[in-house]
């Protein structure tokens, strides 16, 4: 029997080399007459070790990386198809302490498996969930999501079994589930992971959706930064078609669902829920005025269910294995696992799923190493560009939605980006600033205009002209686009500003602690 | 440039009866062309049954559509937090400098047109440049102009 070599297809993985690895382990394989079978899988979410190629022997897999094309003859001839000993051999993927600390549901099978192979997504619980939904009433589908405890995972965590329940109540003709994978935070891979490595897992959960909801069309709004999930995407849907579960009659129950992926084109705005519908109609991504909620008046005036790619890939092993099982994890209101991305000065960023409840200073020292540089960590930016900077003496509070919001920051989509002791809190205020100015829609006038006045202040203020006057000046613009702005993209862009102006008054030019007890 | 009208009308036939039509048909014509030509703006409005300037306010909207062509190869790097977290700004400096343009202009030779775009999702290991579909990471002054290098003498992927 071939050996089965795993070689990720990622595009991390595929950042650093793993196609030209792949290609070479194929050619010295063939040399030296070895049988193999080349599976090109996920990431495993490791990526300080990408490529990280693993051998299947005696039904574990052992893991070796970083490898480059040139380790590719030494690891032949020190006989890794057999789990030889080699100088980048790592011992089994699964005890590797940063992946064995996992909880790993939403994310089981990213990396473990061929992500186009159906025979494989089954084997390894896939479509357990569908079939369950099946035998459902849609409003039982519904109950079972909101008795989970499920909160939207793109980044506002509103109780997904709620806007399930206000599109399934309300009547159409036609009805939709659009994802969302406009993936735009900075610092954030997951929804990327997750589709590259899983795709028929979001597949599943939008079919559950669609089922749930009587919606019989699906769209996944993809961001045009993601060309390899594009094409992952597209064959899987056509794979998924073939097997019937897309289609008129899905898995033969005799409803329909189809499914479409749309690309984007290069707007952050987008993946604001409002703004992606627009530009699925094919128009200006400007953001709509709420109400009416999507959930009423959605896709081309649909009742529409809008959701992120792991809010929608969390549904199948919530129907698979029952509510009770999902909720049973996390604290508080946040329930289940968030799937963290670390990454920025770190020296082991990648995706790491857990329970919420632990602390950042456990995902930034246990898992993450601490700085890529060596240098102390000074601050983390939680939660994409529109997230608070968290200061290094905030590191012990725990990662649940509630407690970050009591902080003034937010968890967003998960994403944490570290940097060490040489950042400039100044410049990162700034670029948050120039970032809203390039991306707002230019619908509304705080974000429009708020965020070119905002550079210009902070310009003054790095000049040190009329400091105290100015620093007032931009907290003012802070508060008047917090409040004022249609939408997340201008009222949120104040987090980040307003938290380096707190936390770090000294890159302000301002004398730290009188500054920071005055607020 | 050149361009074949008939395959922009073909486009345009292919897609016209598609909900939400006009992304789907500029991300076509954009590939087949490397820009939106302005004769192909009252085309694609009169087959969606919408105004030019509707149309134009598309295109002009997202910033991957371009009305004028690039140069040969476009080099985008990235600009997020993650990247810059990691020498980001030295690497946006050094593109600019090794490349003579500022973002968004093309070389003199009109081989390469530098971009910069907002997060490539490859944040696991910043920083990150794209060319055509393929990503780099851990792209530090060195490698970058190693791909630079590869474009110029023709040997590149793309």
């Amino acid at each position: 029997m071939a050996i089965r070599v795993y070689v990720p297809a990622d595009t991390t993985a595929a950042s650093v080399g793993a196609d030209r690895v792949a290609a070479a382990i194929a050619a010295e394989a063939e040399k030296r007459g070895e049988s193999i079978e080349l599976v090109r899988n996920g990431s495993r979410g490791m990526f300080w070790l990408e490529p990280l190629v693993e051998v299947e022997t005696e039904g574990e897999r052992l893991a070796y990386g970083p490898v480059s094309k040139s380790d590719v003859p030494s690891l032949f001839d020190a006989g890794f198809l057999d789990g030889g000993t080699h100088r980048l051999g790592l011992g089994p993927t699964a005890e590797i302490p940063y992946f064995k600390n996992q909880q790993r549901l939403t994310f089981a099978r990213v990396g473990l498996i061929d992500p186009l192979s159906i025979p494989e997504y089954e084997a390894h619980g896939g479509l357990s969930g569908l079939r369950k939904a099946i035998a459902c009433e849609p409003q039982q589908i519904v109950a079972q999501v909101k008795a989970s405890g499920l909160r939207g995972r793109g980044g506002a965590a509103f109780p997904t079994g709620i806007k399930w329940q206000t599109v399934l109540d309300t009547p159409a003709d036609q009805k939709y589930i659009v994802c969302n994978a406009d993936e735009g935070d900075s610092g954030t891979f997951a929804d990327r992971m997750l589709m590259e490595g899983d795709p028929y897992c979001l597949i599943e959960g939008m079919v559950i959706a669609g089922l749930g909801v009587g919606a019989t069309q699906g769209y996944i709004y993809l961001r045009s930064e993601y060309p390899r999930c594009w094409k992952v995407l597209n064959e899987a849907i056509e794979r998924a078609r073939e097997f019937g579960i897309l289609g008129p009659s899905v898995l033969g129950s005799g409803k329909a669902f189809e499914l479409e992926v749309r690309l984007g084109a290069g707007s952050y705005v987008c993946g604001e829920e409002t703004a992606l519908l627009e530009s699925l109609e094919g128009k200006r991504g400007e953001v709509r005025a709420k109400p009416p909620l999507p959930a009423i008046s959605g896709l081309f005036g649909k009742p529409t269910v809008v959701n992120n790619v792991i809010t929608l890939a969390s549904i199948p092993i919530i129907l698979a294995c029952g509510p009770e099982f999902y909720h049973d994890y996390g604290m508080g209101r946040s329930r289940g696992t968030l799937t963290w991305q670390l990454s920025g000065n770190i020296k082991r960023p990648g995706l790491i799923e857990r329970a919420f409840g632990l602390t950042l200073k456990e995902l930034l020292y246990d898992y993450g190493g601490g700085s890529a540089s060596g240098r102390p960590l000074r601050a983390v930016q939680a939660g994409g560009p529109l997230g608070a900077y968290v200061p290094a003496e905030d590191f012990d509070m725990p990662l649940d939605y509630e407690a970050f919001v009591e902080r003034g920051a937010m968890i967003g989509h998960g994403g944490i980006v570290a940097f060490d002791d040489t950042v400039n809190m100044l410049e990162m205020a700034r670029f948050a600033l120039e970032f809203c100015a390039e991306e707002s829609c230019g619908k509304c006038t705080p974000c429009r205009i708020g965020a070119v006045r905002g550079v210009e202040v902070i310009d003054r203020i790095k000049a040190g002209t009329d400091l105290e006057k100015n620093v007032q000046l931009l907290e003012s613009l802070c508060d008047t686009m917090q409040y004022g702005s249609l939408c997340a993209m201008g009222g949120m862009t104040p987090y980040p500003v307003v938290s380096a102006l707190k936390h770090f008054p000294e890159d302000f030019g301002l004398v730290g602690e009188r500054h920071r007890d005055k607020r | 440039m050149t361009y074949d009208l008939q395959r922009i009308e073909g486009i345009i036939e292919a897609h016209r009866h598609r909900p939400g039509a006009t992304l789907p048909i500029l991300h076509d014509i954009q590939h087949e062309v490397g820009y939106i030509p302005a004769d192909a703006i009252p085309l694609i409005a009169s087959a969606l049954n919408l105004s030019r300037a509707e149309i134009y306010g598309t295109i002009t909207f997202y910033a991957d559509f371009r009305l004028e062509p690039a140069g040969r190869h476009v080099v985008q790097v990235c600009r997020g937090e993650a990247c810059q977290a990691k020498g980001g700004g030295r690497l946006e400096a050094h593109a600019r400098q090794r490349l003579g343009v500022d973002f968004h202009g093309t070389t003199a030779d009109r081989r390469v047109t530098l971009e910069p775009v907002f997060c490539l999702g490859n944040c696991g290991c910043s920083p990150s440049v794209r060319v055509a579909d393929e990503i780099y990471g851990r792209v530090d002054e060195e490698l970058f102009d190693e791909i630079i290098d590869q474009l110029n003498s023709g040997k590149g992927k793309h």
